[in-house]
């Protein structure tokens, strides 16, 4: 069954690093897992929680956050904001049933592409083991706009 | 051909109970089931919260009762934490707590219960409701009653921020001191609320007492049980709502069994049935008999009757004077008659506001010290108090850091299902025979049932009110023979 | 001009809203009195046929409360629906799914097996838990459904309007009523209230510090606040900046923390995560092992941040797994 599934990974990417990185490893014709889709975002810090947990419920099985390294951060604290909520985050997913591994920040400079191939590979490797996160089929069908409207 | 006699406000409305009475070939009612078709399961969704939470979580069992549960659950973690709270907290809950108790009692005597005595059981139904009551009493009662209950309702939010749901109670403690001013409000209430209770008693005596009908009604067999009877009391062996012992009477008066909160499990046990979400409660120490009365069945009755039965007395004088009356015209210790709950119920509003004048009068109601921050790892928590409609339980075990691994949660209303369950099957019996039904049987089947104020919200965790009914009768191969109800002006409709 | 029929019901509900709405009538007798209440179970009998032999939008509003737990509950809804021109979602159990909603956290089964087989007082075998249908020996006996999941009432109908809190409080259902009547309600789906988080109407505001910065979360049994400052400051655990205001801030008043009964703002989607991400951003370290020592202060932070919102939140609660059915 593990063959046949293939992982959706959505990565936030910060614009001043790690999307920089994708951009270097691409360029260096770098093999990396397929998997993650990436959002490009100003900063790890636009990452509201509401966006890791609206990725879940639309068909994420895995979220990956890169942002810059701490003291790096082009607006200076907003990656140690990301730090402080994906830590209480993991928590509730967890009760939410949601393994806390499927949740990864990762500090990655915008030289480090290499490091970034190595966390993707990873990352899809894990998310593969973990199994399809299947949200879909237990989230209550809404009628609600406000749910099904993206935040 | 047995037929099937439905009693069911589900198919008229969101069920708060349904009664199916069925019929053997003579006629005669062979067996009544009361159903509540409820349950949300706050025993199993709270495991997993901290227990500080538990006063407010658990105060959404009930919109009605919010306050018993939110003290009974406060009492629980001064138990868990092991901590004492200082005397000026220890009184700010019980003065909170004896106003709520004077304030639902006023609301269920003068609005649900009541009715039925002070306009009448044979009144037109339309009339046998608070506007009814206004209308024999007279306008300026009607106003000092709606005014009465405001006023105790703005009391509750003043100390325990709302009324609907209060926030007060932490574990050794609460969260508010109560100021000068604050008291002041306090004791003017308090003694509006005396002279109150007193007119209140009097208007009981007037309109039922000296009715003979009544009283007739009152002590008829249909409406009598001789059972077991629990309720909390103080050293004395007199009634007290906040605080004490739980101590059971045998249907003969004779004390059965006294016991702390945190013995209950020796002595209260619940029983299933599949075709209810309710569960029945019983005596461990005499055993499920079924739903049977005497002293060899389990089955126990809170609430004011039985609080009544299962004392020695009122802790309060007015209070007592009133409840000697009470024994000594309906014949004595114990009283097993359903319908005394409404009289049994004035004696207690009596007591309530007697005991909210001595806690608001209290000097040390305002001392600034209101907390005792527990220093005990938390493990296991009792706390009991008397919800308006019988002994409440909540029990709360935890890990080490306080976070709520199983809870238990016996509630008021719940204590009562069985007997209520046979009171409706007793009224039913003696109702209807051969195969004419009355309309009086709606009537009658509501009283027995509204005597016990019945907070199904409460029973099942689940869904509070009063519980208006349907009858329906059907025949053995399922067709609508009659259907009694009630249209919306409360007129018994009959339709064929 | 005939007056507005107005109906009041209940779905899974602790009776709190309906306990609010008597407190109203009494302050508001000329609107009572403007009105005509064709439906209200706790103060009127009525039959349901009575409501099905209703033509379709003959109720003009109706005021639903409570969650949708149960399958008579979804049955009545929408009956409701069918009658009446406007359904309020009335209280944070009919918006949000309210506190039962809690119960999308566990499962039917987990509830069933406790409450029915594990309690401690259960005694009467394992066997016996109850059932939709019931052989007994004079006939059959029938049970509604206890659903898997608890249902915001939009879950189950449309509805044109919410008012929030546990309970709503008066002043915000006599705004909402008189709007009502003066037929000036805002656009369809809007909540009726304000739209500013609640510190704005608490009186320990200006205490609270331009940046606030906490270093210790604190539960209430560990620290007796000081009163007349901002809680959160003082590192308890209030939710009055991502909580809509409109409650007089009440619970602040007799000096507990807001628990966030009044919802989320306007344009946020997901209380509890919003909730997470506010409270989250202010702790003041930027060690992961400092941060996941602060946060043991918040044990559970899916029943604290989705109180009273589980069932309206995106994931509506916790995943199934196997060992659930």
């Amino acid at each position: 069954m593990s063959e046949a599934f293939n992982p959706r990974i959505v990565g936030f990417f910060c614009n001043w690093c790690t999307y920089l990185a994708a951009d270097l490893a691409g360029t260096s014709r770098m093999k990396y897992a397929p998997n993650v889709r990436v959002v490009r975002t100003m900063c790890s810090g636009r990452v509201d929680p509401q966006l890791v947990v609206w990725a879940f419920r639309n068909g994420a099985d895995g979220v990956l956050i890169g942002g810059c390294h701490p003291g790096d951060c082009h607006y200076q604290e907003g990656n140690y904001k990301t730090l402080r909520r994906m830590g209480l985050l993991r928590t509730m997913l967890a009760q939410l049933g949601i393994e806390p591994d499927r949740l990864r920040l990762e500090w990655i400079s915008a030289s480090e592409g290499e490091r970034l191939r190595d966390v993707m590979n990873e990352f899809s490797a894990q998310i593969r083991q973990l199994g399809p996160l299947e949200t879909k089929s237990s989230v209550i069908s809404s009628q609600s706009s406000v749910a099904q409207a993206a935040p | 051909m047995a037929q099937k006699i439905t009693i069911d406000p589900i198919t008229r409305l969101e069920g708060h109970g349904k009664i199916e009475i069925f019929l053997d070939d003579a006629g005669q009612v062979s067996k009544a089931y009361f159903q509540v078709p409820e349950l949300r399961g706050f025993e199993q969704f709270v495991v997993g919260r901290p227990a500080e939470e538990m006063p407010q979580i658990t105060s959404r069992i009930c919109g009605v009762c919010p306050t018993a549960h939110h003290m009974a659950s406060t009492k629980a973690l001064d138990s868990l934490y092991q901590v004492t709270p200082p005397p000026a907290a220890r009184k700010i809950r019980e003065l909170v707590y004896s106003t709520f108790m004077v304030e639902d009692h006023t609301l269920h005597f003068y609005f649900l219960g009541g009715p039925d005595f002070i306009v009448g059981p044979t009144a037109p139904a339309a009339e046998r409701n608070v506007l009814g009551v206004i209308a024999k009493v007279g306008i300026e009662v009607g106003r000092k009653v709606i005014g009465m209950r405001r006023k105790l309702r703005d009391l509750i939010s003043l100390a325990g921020g709302k009324v609907i749901h209060p926030v007060l109670g932490v574990p050794g403690g609460v969260s508010r001191a109560i100021s000068a001013e604050d008291q002041a409000q306090f004791q003017q209430a308090a003694a509006e609320a005396v002279e109150f209770a007193q007119f209140t008693l009097s208007v009981f005596d007037s309109v039922v007492l000296k009715n003979s009908g009544y009283m007739e009604l009152i002590a008829s067999d249909a409406f009598t049980h001789r059972t077991y009877y629990m309720g909390m009391v103080d050293e004395q062996n007199r009634v007290n709502f906040y605080d004490g012992a739980i101590r059971v009477v045998n249907p003969e008066g004779q004390e059965w069994a006294k016991f702390e909160a945190r013995q209950y499990l020796d002595h209260v046990a619940e029983h299933t049935e599949p075709w209810s979400y309710v569960k029945f409660c019983y005596l461990k120490g005499v055993g499920w008999n079924g739903f049977t009365e005497g002293a060899s069945s389990g089955v126990y009755c809170v609430a004011p009757l039985a609080r009544l039965n299962a004392s020695a007395g009122m802790a309060t004088p007015l209070a007592e004077e009133a409840c000697q009356r009470f024994y000594s015209l309906l014949g004595g210790r114990p009283v097993h008659h359903t319908l005394a709950n409404h009289w049994a119920r004035v004696v207690e509003l009596m007591y309530a506001a007697e005991r909210m004048k001595q806690l608001a009068d209290d000097p040390e109601l305002t001392d600034p010290t209101v907390r005792t921050l527990p220093t005990e790892k938390p493990t296991e928590g009792f706390g009991v108090v008397e919800a308006p409609r019988g002994t409440l339980f909540h029990h709360y075990q935890t890990d080490q850091r306080g976070i709520i691994t199983k809870a238990n949660l016996i509630v008021a209303t719940q204590n009562n299902s069985a007997r209520m369950a046979m009171g409706v099957e007793k009224a039913a019996k003696s109702l209807i025979s051969g195969k004419e039904v009355s309309d009086g049987l709606l009537n009658m089947v509501e009283m027995a049932f509204r005597a016990y104020d019945p907070c199904h919200g409460c029973a099942t965790h689940s869904l509070p009110g009063s519980m208006p009914l349907m009858v329906r009768l059907h025949a053995a191969d399922g067709a609508v023979l009659l259907t009694l109800g009630r249209d919306r002006d409360g007129r018994v409709v009959r339709q064929c | 001009m005939a007056k507005p029929k107005v109906a009041f019901y209940w779905c899974s509900s602790c009776g709190g809203c309906e306990e609010a709405v008597v407190d109203l009538a009494e302050g508001i007798l000329q609107v009572v009195e403007a009105v005509d209440i064709v439906f209200w179970p706790v103060a009127l009998d009525f039959k349901r046929r009575d409501v099905e032999a209703m033509p379709d939008g003959a109720i003009d509003v109706c005021f639903i409360n409570g969650a949708i737990r149960m399958s008579e509950q979804e049955a009545m809804a929408n009956l409701l629906r069918r009658k009446s021109k406007l359904v309020i979602a009335y209280g944070s159990c009919a918006w949000m799914g309210g506190i039962p909603g809690l119960a999308n956290l566990t499962s039917k089964k987990a509830i069933f097996d406790y409450v029915y087989h594990q309690a401690p007082t259960i005694s009467n075998g394992s066997a016996v838990e109850p059932l939709p249908r019931t052989e007994v020996p004079e006939g059959e006996l029938e049970l509604p459904e206890f659903y898997e999941k608890v249902k915001t009432l939009d879950q189950s109908i449309e509805v044109d309007y919410y008012l929030p809190g546990c309970p709503p409080t008066p002043k915000i259902t006599l705004e909402a009523v008189e709007a009502i009547l003066k037929g000036a309600l805002p656009e369809k789906g809007s909540v009726l209230a304000g739209d500013r988080a609640l510190c704005h109407e608490c009186k320990a505001n200006a205490s609270k510090p331009e940046k606030l910065l906490i270093k210790e979360f604190k539960r209430i049994q560990e620290v007796i606040p000081d009163l007349s400052k901002c809680l959160l400051a003082q590192g308890l655990l209030c939710l009055g900046p991502v909580t809509r205001g409109g409650c007089e801030a009440r619970c602040l008043k007799a000096g507990m923390p807001c628990t966030g009964c009044f919802g989320p703002l306007e344009k946020v989607h997901d209380y509890g995560a919003k909730a997470l991400s506010a409270l989250a951003s202010i702790v003041d370290s930027r060690d992961e092992a400092e941060l996941a020592r602060i946060f043991d202060a918040i044990p559970d932070p899916a029943g604290t941040f989705y109180r009273y919102s589980l069932p309206a939140s995106l994931l509506g609660g916790r995943r199934q797994v196997t060992s659930d059915k």
